[in-house]
């Protein structure tokens, strides 16, 4: 009898810890006086020092640790100064002189200034220097190259005092500010690159309005308030965690029950959940971006134009933004998002016309079609949040004109590494844009200077003697009403070659509670949280 | 029994060499070169080459074989390619996720998988001994992923109640000791956050036990009904040992054979098992520290990881063959 | 243990004498088996379905019909619903179905011949073949299968067919294993000692009389091992291993759905459910098969 009773006890005991630690309070998970915001994303970061890596993922971390010359204003892509209070140029635009904001220190204790400038110049730009480990590829994107390259921008960057530099140009670069306010051109503390060499990107030391505590791979990256920073009454937050959820609903549940702050990726059929919610409010990032379908144009058939055109005449792109974006995000036309200048709104888009499809299919040789191999990315971007279901939707509109499609997918990073070598016949992929030039799209992606591999930008491999002349033009001249009427122009030739189908704009929504201030999203996709505080 | 454990000590040996070859092997077919993985694409071949040799994979195949033997013999199990991190060291927390989260679903598994089968042979041809077999049936044949998918949904999306990914909260992370949570918790005097680190456990140790509860149900019904026809219990009975208690102390003891082998058997699949578990709960173990290795190619990390896995399995059932046979030595001679 | 196998073995061939075919016999015995008779009902159901998919569905299972997505259960045309691309998701269950217990049979009637063919040959020649073969086996044991068929996915690349052949390969020995016991006792009876002391050759004594006498517990384990691959198989499916686009594996079509478990619930309890129930099918009648023809066979 004695055992009996222990034996219903101890059930009793169990049942009743089981109900109690399931109805233990899961909503008292933030304390009192909250001050540390966690910030829930897709995917970890590659290294922390932001002129070696290309992914947002990185940047998002880095642009909070380190500051630029230049910065952009909050939510749109205008320039105010951050380390440079102030600069002017000569009249032929081929010296620049920036005076610096005095009294900045590193994390590390070290004084910024002219000559800490100068060292992070001339890292970034010559290949022999010392600290010139890794690739540095949005150096040589965004300024034509390296020292000694012939497309190669700067010259030389030259610290006059203490407090002043001048960055001698080998001529002039229209987008040349707008490039300088990018992430990957931070300035990192001397001292620090001089100590981490090669692991800099392990050991973050920078200017920026937070500083970099801790690095658990795949998981989180801990940053701390700067005490010293120098925009007065900033930051506000005590800590920053920009923690790694893989899984886009997984992070959505994580941000319903209020483990995380922010999240971004968001689902977007998620995007109506977080609207009925009132614990949580939704911020539509500013679109500068573009979601495409690459046809490799140096393999057949996509080496024909009629192929590519009626590929492009069988897309239902509505229908695709209806259903995998939540309606948040407009069709393109051009590979630029119409937020920037440049963009050509008389472009009329190839229209849904499966008849018209078959007709041109059926000209260039292939009236029964073809088969083909089309390539999706494995992991969701921003631009195209669901990659494999708009891959079988795609698959889907093809078959209905007699073009066959297997749909082949790779990790990410090999993915990036095959497309960017060419071994794809078609595939989907996007960009999000980094300064707000078009130059910063329309060059990047599309120039016959970025269609070689390995690491191509222009996974098209789409080269025109004719769109190079415009871009490298529109390149060199500092005058805006000029250069738009050469981007207008080369929207135009890109239209009728039909390298890509441009698939969407998105604007990507983020998720958070509904107590977070401050916080504006910023069309680059990666945010400062210098002003960003709870209420 | 001294002899029998060393006769089967000695014949791992070769399991063990055995094993190791068949992952070098495997790491040596999946395509792609660790080099350029290191590299990234656009590496130099100067560079590439400097790498190659670095990493010793220009040296033939036998000649790396015997190098990583002699670093495993002597505890090196190499340094994860993307982390950069020795192996032995980078393991350990998920080593420890994986053990927490298996020995959960395996004291879940056990204490409803046991009772339940007393119960249902008990009363036998009961209404609960329909249910409870019924249920162990339906156990049996759960895909776990889908069981963790449906938890999440009923009790972390819709109730409420319980967390559905992670090891501990987000906010107030476990302090690392032991990396076991739950003891570090303990030991820092935390009880909020063992709390917090209980009710992560709950839904996947669920998921994860479903399964060996399930076999353990139906296996300890048998046994106990085949027990409880035997003479001495009746005799027992007759003496008028009060039926519960009889149930439990003779028929159990009697039963446990079986039933240790069956929990050694699923102790081994958990941790196979983990690798989806830890999938839909995110939860930071061996197995999904694996499978995200297996993803980006980080070799080093998936061959001693899966050898690691391997070791532990062939150990735990080289542990319950030696119980087995300690308990019943008639078993030796299988 | 082997005294037992003896008396099996002993008992079935009185049978053998007894009864015309085995076949009916086995019938005879499993009818009175209720369990393995659902089992049987379940199996046999989802195989009318996979087999008269074309007749019972006038969708197609790849036609994305974006406008129609999400819709419930009992929609109109839509008996079980639609998924996240709009396509009928009793069109793809039943399609399903056709590649589970393809991949499911397939996969265990691959590892069950070489698993028989490495069992006889461990069982039959003993020595140093024995110890080969017991010896990799051993190995391929001693890891958690789901993580080898894992390697050997990575290694053959994606797709349904190397997950077929991954599931294929790590559950041969669970078949070699079981062979080679039930050889090793044959091996002690009186009709194979007479067989080779009158110069049978060896592969017609293996071929007529050891692997006739071998066939009941495949078919038993084999029963159980459809479960265990179709299980397998959603597994590497979930996990992105398994099936490529659009072919509408189980596994695959949860991994596709759990992102809208919230919003449409369906499209993950489907498939999950048609997984489990298959499964059950084929652990019920493999039970009862169990029960039926080797009563004292046990796990």
């Amino acid at each position: 009898m004695k055992k009996k009773g222990l034996y219903l006890l101890f059930v009793l005991i169990f049942t009743m810890s089981v109900s109690l630690t399931g109805c233990g309070g899961s909503k008292e998970t933030s304390g009192t006086g909250q001050n540390t915001l966690i910030y829930g994303r897709g995917g970890d970061s590659v290294s922390l020092d932001p002129a070696n890596v290309t992914d947002g993922e990185s940047i998002k971390v880095t642009k909070n640790i380190y500051d630029t010359l230049i910065d952009y204003q909050d939510g749109n892509t205008e320039l105010i100064p951050a380390l440079a209070e102030d600069w002017e140029s000569s009249k032929d635009g081929l010296v620049w002189t920036f005076h610096l904001r005095k009294d900045v220190k590193f994390h590390d204790g070290t004084s910024f200034n002219a000559d800490a400038v100068v060292f992070n110049f001339n890292r970034w730009m010559d290949k022999d220097n010392a600290y010139h480990q890794g690739d540095f590829p949005y150096y040589g994107y965004m300024f034509g190259g390296y020292k000694g390259d012939e497309g190669h921008v700067i010259k030389e960057a030259i610290a006059i005092d203490e407090h002043t530099v001048e960055i001698h140009l080998n001529f002039p670069q229209g987008p040349f500010l707008s490039n300088l306010a990018m992430p990957p051109f931070a300035i990192a503390s001397p001292a620090a690159i001089e100590k981490y060499g090669e692991t800099l990107g392990e050991h973050p030391v920078g200017t920026g309005p937070f500083v970099f505590k801790e690095w658990v791979r795949n998981d989180k990256v801990v940053l701390e308030k700067n005490k010293d920073y120098w925009m007065k009454g900033y930051p506000i937050l005590d800590q920053l965690i920009f923690k790694s959820i893989p899984d886009n609903s997984a992070r959505f549940i994580t941000m319903q029950s209020g483990e995380i702050d922010l999240m971004d990726g968001v689902n977007p059929d998620d995007v109506t959940l977080a609207k009925e919610n009132p614990d949580l409010q939704v911020w539509l990032r500013p679109s500068m971006n573009v979601g495409y379908l690459a046809f490799n144009t140096e393999k057949a058939p996509f080496d024909n134009v009629k192929i590519r055109q009626a590929l492009s005449m069988a897309v239902n792109k509505q229908a695709l933004i209806d259903a995998f974006y939540n309606g948040l995000a407009e069709p393109a036309k051009n590979p630029l998002p119409p937020s920037l200048w440049g963009y050509n709104n008389d472009i009329v888009d190839y229209e849904y016309n499966l008849e018209k499809a078959k007709q041109l299919l059926a000209e260039a040789g292939y009236p029964d079609g073809f088969t083909t191999d089309f390539w999706y990315m494995p992991v969701p971007r921003p631009y195209i949040p669901q990659g494999k279901k708009i891959a079988e939707t795609m698959q889907s509109d093809f078959e209905k004109i007699g073009v066959t499609v297997n749909l082949v997918t790779e990790e990410w990073a090999p993915y990036l590494e095959k497309t960017g070598n060419g071994e794809h016949t078609m595939a989907l992929l996007g960009w999000t844009g980094d300064n707000g030039d078009p130059d910063n799209f329309l060059y990047v992606l599309l120039d016959k200077d970025n269609a070689k591999g390995p690491d191509a930008g222009n996974i098209a491999f789409y080269k025109n003697d004719e769109l190079h002349e415009l871009l490298i033009k529109a390149q060199q001249s500092g005058n805006i009403d000029e250069r738009t009427k050469l981007y207008e122009k080369a929207q135009e030739i890109i239209h009728k070659d039909a390298p890509w189908i441009p698939l969407v704009h998105s604007t990507p929504p983020l998720v958070g509670k509904k107590n977070i201030d401050g916080f504006i999203p910023h069309p680059t996709g990666s945010d400062r949280f210098t002003k960003v505080s709870f209420k | 029994m001294l002899a029998y454990t060393i006769r089967r000590l000695l014949m791992l040996i070769p399991v063990l060499i055995g094993m190791s070859l068949l992952v070098f092997s495997i790491i040596h077919l999946i395509p792609g070169d660790p080099a350029k993985t290191i590299l990234g694409e656009k590496a130099s071949p100067e560079v590439l080459e400097n790498m190659r040799e670095e990493l010793g994979l220009n040296d033939p195949l036998l000649i790396q074989y015997k190098n990583y033997m002699l670093g495993l013999v002597q505890g090196d199990l190499g340094t994860s390619i993307r982390t950069k991190v020795p192996i032995a060291k980078e393991m350990k927390p998920y080593l420890a996720g994986t053990m927490e989260l298996t020995f959960f679903a395996m004291a879940f598994a056990l204490f409803i998988g046991v009772n339940a089968g007393i119960l249902a042979a008990w009363k036998q041809n009961s209404w609960f001994d329909y249910m409870a077999m019924l249920i162990a049936l339906i156990g049996v044949s759960m895909p776990v992923f889908w069981l963790g998918l449906m938890e999440q949904w009923v009790f972390a999306q819709n109730l409420h109640w319980l967390p559905s990914i992670g090891r501990s909260s987000i906010i107030n992370p476990v302090h690392p000791i032991s990396h076991f949570y739950i003891i570090d918790t303990i030991l820092v005097g935390d009880f909020g956050g063992l709390l917090e680190v209980l009710k992560h456990l709950i839904l996947p140790s669920i998921a994860l036990g479903t399964i060996p509860m399930a076999i353990i149900a139906r296996m300890t019904r048998s046994s106990m009904l085949e027990v409880m026809r035997s003479d001495y219990i009746r005799t027992a009975k007759a003496k008028g040992v009060k039926e519960f208690f009889l149930v439990y102390k003779h028929a159990l003891k009697n039963a446990f054979i079986p039933i240790l082998t069956v929990v050694g058997l699923q102790t081994g699949l958990l941790l196979g098992g983990a690798v989806l578990t830890e999938t839909i709960f995110a939860w930071p173990g061996i197995g999904k520290y694996l499978y995200d290795a297996i993803s980006i190619r980080d070799y080093p990390v998936i061959q001693s990881g899966i050898l690691i896995i391997a070791f532990i399995f062939v150990m735990i059932n080289l542990i319950v063959d030696l119980l087995y046979s300690a308990i019943d030595p008639r078993i030796r001679y299988r | 243990m082997s005294q037992i196998q003896h008396q099996t073995v002993i008992n079935q061939m009185k049978m053998k004498e007894r009864v015309d075919s085995p076949w009916m016999d086995m019938w005879r015995r499993l009818r009175k088996q209720k369990l393995a008779m659902i089992g049987g009902f379940i199996i046999l159901f989802f195989i009318l379905l996979a087999f008269s998919a074309p007749l019972l569905t006038s969708y197609s299972y790849k036609a994305v019909e974006l406008p129609s997505r999400f819709l419930p259960p009992f929609s109109e045309g839509h008996f079980l619903g639609t998924d996240d691309l709009g396509r009928d998701l009793f069109t793809r269950i039943i399609y399903g179905a056709q590649i589970s217990l393809r991949v499911g049979f397939l996969a265990v009637i691959g590892s069950v011949i070489i698993g028989t063919f490495l069992g006889l040959l461990a069982g039959y020649y003993g020595k140093w073949v024995d110890m080969l073969i017991s010896r990799i086996f051993d190995i391929m044991l001693a890891f958690p299968s789901i993580l080898l068929a894992i390697a050997i996915v990575t290694i053959l690349g994606r797709s349904l067919t190397n997950a077929l052949i991954a599931i294929a390969i790590v559950n041969i020995p669970t078949y070699g294993r079981l062979v080679r016991s039930k050889v090793l006792t044959l091996k002690e009876e009186e009709f194979i000692i007479a067989a080779k002391a009158v110069g049978m050759k060896d592969s017609r004594i293996i071929y007529n009389h050891l692997l006739p006498n071998s066939m009941t517990p495949i078919i038993v384990q084999g029963t159980l091992g459809i479960a265990t691959a179709i299980i397998e198989t959603a597994a590497l499916g979930f996990l992105g291993l398994g099936a490529e686009p659009p072919i509408p594996e189980w596994g695959t079509m949860l991994a596709d759905s759990k992102d809208y478990i919230q919003l449409a619930p369906w499209t993950v309890i489907f498939p999950g459910v048609s997984i489990m129930l298959v499964v059950l099918g084929f652990n019920l009648f493999g039970d009862g098969l169990r029960d039926a023809l080797d009563p004292k066979m046990k796990l």
